[in-house]
């Protein structure tokens, strides 16, 4: 394989998921809930991925135990800040512990072990193309699934009916509350679509990525995916491009040790966190930019009056 | 209320003398920097305890904290076996040396073993293993199997420690090939999968077919299976990550030492130590020798056989430094001092050091 090619296909699959996880947290922020758990419900999904996988020998049957593992793990977080109106910043922290550490209990059992791996899926002519036939066409499955995934919930978001209501639930639940839309149910199942998204982003690790589990494997992609949230300024195009960025950088940083370039590594391994904090600085120096697409309820608790 | 009072203390009497008929048991606790079943090197510290366990029996009573983050934190958890009855605590990696030696000073009558420090005390001993002969003999390998001519190293931190290990490495790639080249990429972590994976990938792409780590995960290995490549394992025995990749693993094989160290305990003869353990005490192990051909396999037995009876010394003369200056003549052998406090590399490889 051609040195460029090999580099792409090596940021594609650091950048998925990074994606996954950010398009769940992206549907979650934009009904109003801020979800710090990410990188908990990233460590379940990824424990009970391999734990499925490896129990069945389906990589299929493990990416699906980690959406389920990741949307219980969002359900939960939904019950203490919707049903039972806790902070929201208290609550997703508290998950991200939570995660971490139920994921090393279950994972006890399993760690030591090879995982399955996903057989890379050919799309028949165009796979045959030179740079972006092996990079775009020959990947393995959940990549397509990432990228549908962007499609989908752009379409959602921006040209279906429920889309519109999530925004309006995002943008000022009170008035969607008088309307007489169910914002606390809304906002439940958003969470718990978050969840599972981060649910496969990490059985995307566990399964695919480095098929093993090892105890805080997710070595804080979920607060990348947060932070990548920010970056998009809250659409799915943008994040993708956040999460290509960032995996980019963490990739061509380990090319340039490789080559020899001589800069020092310490400064290199923290080059992709600290361009994802430029960038972050960079969109918010535009205030216009950022206030059209935030979700003016961020954060805010809900309590629907009785 | 006088008879309750009375029964109160014969029972607490009666404790007292059980506990203390328990304490004849010594208490061996060891903390661990990664969880207990990683597959590498926390791992080979578990077997170790358990093989000692095994043959000290009803003497000991063992315990250990995994997972234990090196640096300040871990002063708190030394601490906590130190004042829960351990008689000797085992720190197993280079960040934990200034907490080990903080407690030691406040708990005089438990004995401490660090490993892979340099400070010590009266009541703190340290341990190493010379990792650098395996590295040796996994360079002559490399230099024999490889097609490119080229391997990847992926790396944590640049710690004496890691250096030596690469030095080595390239020393033996160079007494079969001159012109062997060693690409080098740091990850400045002991244990991320995904990282590691990803220093693994770089690695092949930029042309090395021999990838050696001294990182913890078998990711690398995975990758090399993958990818056609072949490998080096680190720390346990990663054969099951790359039944096709692996060439050898370079094993620790803590048996043998922590039972020494016990055994001196108990017989009251422990005092304070700078021990480097190598392959002739059959801590070092680089086996099992696979996938490779019969003649490369039969040298690396060779010189595992010259290590271990010293009729080849892995730092003997001469030795360059990358700008070309002797450091060792021929004839010499470089002093322990000088390994262990390596702070460059050896002539051929054409990195530079971080922080140089």
């Amino acid at each position: 394989m051609e040195m460029a090619e090999g580099i792409l296909l090596t940021i594609v699959t650091a950048a998925t998921p990074l994606l996954f996880a950010a398009l769940g947290e992206l549907i979650a922020e934009r009904s109003g809930v801020l979800n710090l758990g990410v990188e908990g419900m990233m460590a379940v999904g990824a424990v009970t991925g391999f734990a499925a996988g490896h129990v069945t020998g389906l990589p299929i049957v493990g990416a699906l135990a980690g959406v389920i593992a990741g949307a219980a793990m969002g359900g939960l977080f939904g019950i203490v800040t919707l049903v039972f109106a806790a902070n929201q910043n208290a609550s997703g922290l508290a998950l991200t512990l939570f995660g971490l550490g139920l994921s090393g209990l279950i994972g006890n059992s399993y760690a030591g072990m090879p995982g399955l791996g996903m057989a890379h899926v050919h799309i028949p002519f165009l796979s045959g193309l030179p740079v972006v036939g092996s990079v775009i066409f020959a990947e393995d499955p959940l990549v397509y699934v990432a990228i549908a995934l962007t499609i989908a919930v752009w379409l959602f978001m921006f040209r279906s009916y429920s889309g519109l209501i999530l925004r309006a639930v995002g943008d000022n639940d009170v008035s969607a509350n008088a309307l007489g839309y169910p914002v606390l149910r809304v906002r439940m199942l958003a969470v718990m679509f978050g969840g599972a998204c981060a649910g496969i982003g990490g059985a995307y690790l566990s399964l695919v990525y480095t098929p093993q589990w090892t105890q805080a494997m997710t070595a804080g992609r979920g607060w990348i995916a947060i932070a990548l949230v920010v970056f998009g300024t809250w659409l799915p195009g943008r994040i993708a491009i956040g999460a290509l960025l960032f995996g980019a950088v963490s990739i061509l940083q380990l090319h340039a040790q490789a080559i020899g370039l001589g800069i020092p590594s310490q400064f290199l391994s923290s080059l992709p966190y600290l361009i994802t904090v430029i960038a972050l600085v960079i969109i918010s120096r535009n205030k216009a930019l950022l206030k059209v697409h935030t979700p003016a309820c961020l954060g805010r608790t809900f309590v629907p009056d009785s | 209320m006088r008879r309750i009072l009375v029964a109160a203390s014969a029972a607490g009497l009666l404790i007292a003398a059980s506990s203390g008929a328990q304490a004849e048991k010594l208490k061996v606790c060891w903390i661990y920097p990664g969880p207990h079943n990683d597959g590498g090197f926390s791992q080979q510290h578990d077997i170790g305890r358990l093989d000692m366990e095994k043959a000290l029996g009803a003497k000991v009573e063992t315990s250990y904290v995994e997972s234990v983050q090196e640096g300040p934190d871990s002063e708190r958890v030394i601490e906590r076996l130190a004042r829960g009855g351990c008689n000797l605590v085992f720190t197993t990696s280079f960040g934990f040396m200034d907490p080990t030696l903080k407690v030691a000073g406040k708990f005089p009558k438990v004995d401490f073993e660090h490993m892979s420090g340099y400070k010590t005390a009266p009541n703190m001993a340290t341990y190493n293993l010379r990792w650098y002969q395996g590295r040796y003999v996994e360079g002559q390998i490399a230099a024999k199997v490889s097609k490119s001519g080229t391997a990847g190293y992926i790396v944590s931190f640049p710690i004496p420690e890691v250096v030596m290990g690469i030095d080595a490495f390239m020393l033996g790639a160079q007494s079969v090939n001159p012109n062997f080249n060693v690409k080098i990429v740091w990850v400045n972590t002991w244990l991320d999968p995904g990282k590691e994976a990803d220093a693994a990938k770089a690695l092949i792409d930029q042309g090395a077919d021999v990838l050696v780590q001294h990182t913890d995960s078998p990711a690398a290995m995975q990758i090399a299976e993958e990818r056609h490549v072949h490998a080096f394992g680190q720390s346990g025995d990663m054969l099951k990550f790359g039944p096709h990749a692996q060439l050898a693993s370079l094993v620790d094989n803590w048996g043998p030492y922590y039972i020494k160290e016990v055994n001196a305990v108990l017989d009251g003869t422990w005092k304070t130590h700078q021990t480097w353990a190598g392959m002739a005490e059959n801590d070092v192990l680089v086996e099992p020798l696979k996938n490779m051909p019969d003649d490369v396999k039969k040298m690396a037995e060779d010189t595992i056989a010259d290590i271990k009876s010293g009729k080849l010394v892995v730092f003997s003369g001469p030795v360059y430094k990358q700008d070309g200056t002797e450091v060792v003549k021929k004839g010499e052998v470089m002093s322990d001092k000088d390994i262990d406090s390596l702070n460059y590399y050896v002539k051929g490889i054409t990195e530079k050091l971080p922080g140089k």
